[in-house]
């Protein structure tokens, strides 16, 4: 305990003296995020400076091995850094499928070179990814993909198309699901290859959302060489590696839906439209709306809670964690349809700082890919029904 | 308090959940449905409850209790649930227990607690007027008249008035609210024939009691009461997690067996959605009862969050048990069949110290808006 409380003290110190004041300012849009990568895209200069020096230490990922360039910190220790970094409301030095998706995978599936060769760029946010599983023909249904990958000998040839690939025209490497034996069952013969988006013949063509934004695209590969050492796994075995992944990809995109801000839905609400004299939302039938969002969410958050202390004491992850994907991207969605009742008609502004670039609209609009993206909702029910209820097929 | 149990309240669960599954299971409860004790409880039931300890698991040692604490208590209660265990646990131990060790005078607690902790008292608490439970609209039913209090009151849902020995009764003077301890021989009470064939009753009082029968005026008005309340309600709302999980799991399992074209029914998409997302609401609803068990033990302020937890359980509880009986097909709505035991216990424990809606207003209310 006492080497905990060491720990925090440097660690307190050492945030004060090295965190910007500029990165203990909220996250206010997309951009304040930092992704890292070769051309890396800021809002404010510190932000590179932020990850830099976290990078140093390892602590962009700090449960990471050292020997990776992670932090290697203990759960206990990686709690304590977190604490401290909100006391002072430091922002996350750097957010990447690299940290959050691949790393992971390549952790328990990847060679020791790969490892060496990967890791560490992901740390120093100096090589952005992005995640080429779905496809035109191939997205509740991934395991259909064809997207071919040719044996040359010391490296495969790999042709055709992805689809919704995130950031892939900022994206430095890719993380690829590819068909390199089709004669068994769908899931077998499916590899999971890396390789450079720099490499000739891939091209990419932004797709625009709802949002107005355009954040993923199109993806084309016409005959892309890509070296055997970067296969991750067997060959043909790719498929529990995607799975694999994608539970880290839940789990981030669940996290989506953790409430923000100091004040809630409820709060906002009153101060917004007024309360009468007992103190109750003059809004009614709103009223009870919000009241079933915000218990849901309390709900939500002890069975987080719960379930983290579960896996913590040893007694694994129990059933509830299947549900995360699917409650807290609906609970995301319920709590975006209800800022636009709560805010009214400036939540529907789209430009001008008026509105501040339509922050709410475009916020509530891209909310309803949280439960398509990753999986979507009905796919995560009949994962549910099947593997935990036990229902059979259909 | 973490959110985890630990290795001894697993064993605590665990040998109630085997106790209650062999002696007083849902068949047990078929045959008091069928064949009422004239106490409205079977009294060697009883007997072995109070012999194993359970009605002081949550009364301090220094009253005769086993201060093991309120989430083991919790626990019980949830299998009594699932079980659908007819007893005067949640009356005498959840209920009338809670409001003396909240707001008793040290002279009542030293006089009823230990008897509570033992088992050799059945007590009720009469707190509501008329249909709905609402603590604001206690009618005033206690004037003072010198040294002694005027007590005049109808009071409705009292769960096992009928075998109580005692009941403390919350009422209202013109200043605050006033609670007494009074004993069976003092009321009048009318059997009242309740959905969930449990022992329930309305209690006349009408009746002069003296200053010793009087609670803790202070504790009663300095958040007392509400605490109280709050505590009996994350109770109950453990009682409804075991009626809404077991309901459930048996919902599940008749979908993996009964067959309708060619298939078993669960094979339907239209079921299994609405199964896997009912199994999710269920996970919140044990995540909220443990939160709100752990919350009484840490001397948290309840406020919200045990509303939150009624409010919660309340609405699952419904979907679970209303999903128990479609599920279930034209069998479901027959007496022969179990489902329908879950869906009438449910919603006279919801109904029991305020409803869905009455939670739901006062969680809002609790949170500002
Ligand atoms: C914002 C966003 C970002 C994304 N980023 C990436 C990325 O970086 N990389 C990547 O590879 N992919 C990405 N995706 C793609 C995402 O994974 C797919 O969109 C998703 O898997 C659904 O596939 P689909 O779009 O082909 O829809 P479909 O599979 O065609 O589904 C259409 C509808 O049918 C329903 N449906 C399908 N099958 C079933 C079934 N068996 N039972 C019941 N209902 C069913 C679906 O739930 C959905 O409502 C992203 C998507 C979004 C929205
Ligand atoms: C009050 C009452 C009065 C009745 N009176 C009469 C009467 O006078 N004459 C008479 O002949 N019958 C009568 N019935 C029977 C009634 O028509 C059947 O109960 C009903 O058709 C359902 O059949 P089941 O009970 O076998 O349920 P099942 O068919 O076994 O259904 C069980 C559950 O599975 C669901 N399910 C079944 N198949 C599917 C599917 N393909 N997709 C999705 N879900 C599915 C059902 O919706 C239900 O929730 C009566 C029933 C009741 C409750």
């Amino acid at each position: 305990m006492s080497d905990l409380n060491t720990f925090r003290t440097e660690t307190r110190s050492w945030l004060e003296a090295n965190c910007p004041e500029s990165m203990r300012v909220p996250i206010r849009s997309f951009e304040d995020i930092y992704n890292g990568g070769r051309n890396p895209e800021m809002s404010h200069p510190d932000q590179k400076i932020w990850c830099d020096r976290m990078a140093e230490r390892g602590w962009t990922v700090p449960e990471w091995p050292k020997a990776y360039g992670g932090g290697g910190l203990s759960k206990a220790e990686a709690k304590v850094l977190r604490e401290e970094m909100a006391r002072i409301g430091a922002r996350s030095p750097l957010d990447s499928f690299g940290i959050s998706m691949l790393g992971p995978a390549l952790l328990k599936f990847g060679n020791e070179d790969q490892k060496l060769e990967h890791l560490p760029p992901i740390v120093r946010g100096e090589i952005r990814w992005c995640q080429g599983y779905s496809e035109p023909n191939a997205g509740s249904d991934l395991a259909s993909l064809a997207t071919r990958a040719e044996d040359k000998g010391d490296h495969y040839i790999v042709n055709g198309q992805k689809i919704w690939t995130s950031y892939a025209d900022k994206a430095d490497w890719i993380f690829c699901l590819v068909r390199t034996d089709n004669t068994g069952s769908k899931h077998e013969g499916i590899s999971f290859v890396l390789f450079d988006m720099a490499t000739p013949g891939v091209t990419t063509r932004p797709i625009k959302l709802i949002s107005g934004s355009s954040p993923f695209c199109e993806t084309f590969f016409d005959d892309v060489p890509v070296l055997k050492k970067n296969l991750v796994g067997e060959e043909g075995k790719g498929w529990t590696i995607a799975k694999y992944l994608l539970t880290h990809e839940r789990e981030m995109i669940s996290s989506f839906g953790a409430a923000s801000g100091k004040k809630t839905l409820g709060q906002r609400a009153a101060d917004n439209m007024g309360t009468d004299a007992s103190g109750r939302l003059r809004a009614g039938t709103l009223r009870s709306v919000i009241a079933q969002y915000q218990l849901d969410t309390l709900a939500f958050a002890a069975t987080m809670e719960k379930v983290t202390a579960e896996a913590k004491a040893g007694q694994g992850l129990g059933p509830a964690s299947s549900i995360f994907k699917y409650y807290g991207t609906e609970l995301n969605k319920r709590r975006n349809e209800l800022l636009l009742s709560v805010e009214g008609e400036s939540a529907l502004g789209w430009d001008g700082e008026e509105y501040n670039e339509g922050e709410i609209a475009r916020a509530w609009l891209r909310s309803k890919g949280n439960s398509i993206e990753g999986g979507t909702s009905e796919v995560q029910l009949n994962i549910v029904a099947k593997r935990v209820l036990g229902l059979p097929d259909a | 308090m973490s959110l985890v149990l630990n290795e001894e309240e697993i064993m605590l669960r665990d040998s109630a959940a085997g106790f209650l599954a062999e002696t007083a299971n849902v068949d047990a409860f078929r045959k008091h449905r069928d064949n009422p004790p004239p106490a409205g409880f079977d009294q060697a039931l009883w007997g072995s409850i109070a012999e194993m300890g359970w009605c002081g698991i949550a009364i301090d040692e220094a009253h005769g209790g086993l201060g093991y604490g309120f989430t083991g208590l919790g626990l019980i209660i949830e299998q009594m649930g699932k079980n659908l265990t007819v007893s005067p646990f949640n009356s005498t131990v959840l209920m009338a227990g809670t409001a003396i060790a909240q707001f008793g005078t040290e002279a009542q607690k030293q006089e009823w607690l230990p008897k509570i902790a033992a088992g050799e008292v059945v007590m009720a608490l009469a707190i509501q007027e008329g249909s709905h439970f609402d603590l604001d609209s206690l009618s005033t039913s206690v004037s003072a008249q010198g040294d002694s209090f005027a007590v005049k009151a109808e009071k409705r849902q009292v769960l096992d008035a009928i075998g109580a020995d005692a009941y403390v009764v919350v009422g209202k003077d013109v200043s605050g609210y006033q609670a007494f301890i009074v004993t069976a021989d003092q009321v009048s009470v009318q059997d009242q024939s309740m959905v969930d064939a449990r022992s329930s009753g309305t209690v006349v009082i009408d009746i002069s009691l003296s200053a010793d029968a009087q609670m803790d005026p202070q504790s009663l008005n300095s958040g007392g009461l509400e605490r109280a309340l709050d505590i009996m309600n994350i109770g109950l709302a453990a009682e409804l997690l075991g009626v809404s999980v077991e309901a459930f799991e048996r919902t599940v399992g008749y979908l993996r067996e009964r067959k309708q074209f060619g298939k078993v029914i669960g094979s339907f998409q239209g079921l299994q959605h609405r199964a896997a997302d009912l199994f999710a609401e269920l996970e919140l609803c044990k995540a909220i009862v443990l939160k709100g068990l752990r919350a009484v033990d840490a001397g948290d302020d309840l406020g919200g969050l045990a509303s939150a937890v009624k409010a919660k359980l309340a609405q699952i509880s419904q979907r679970a048990t209303n999903e128990g009986v479609q599920m279930h097909g034209g069998i479901g709505m027959t007496d022969e069949y179990d489902i329908g035991f879950f869906i009438k216990r449910a919603r006279v424990l919801e109904h029991t110290l305020g409803d869905f809606h009455y939670h739901l207003d006062r969680y809002a209310l609790q949170g500002g808006y």
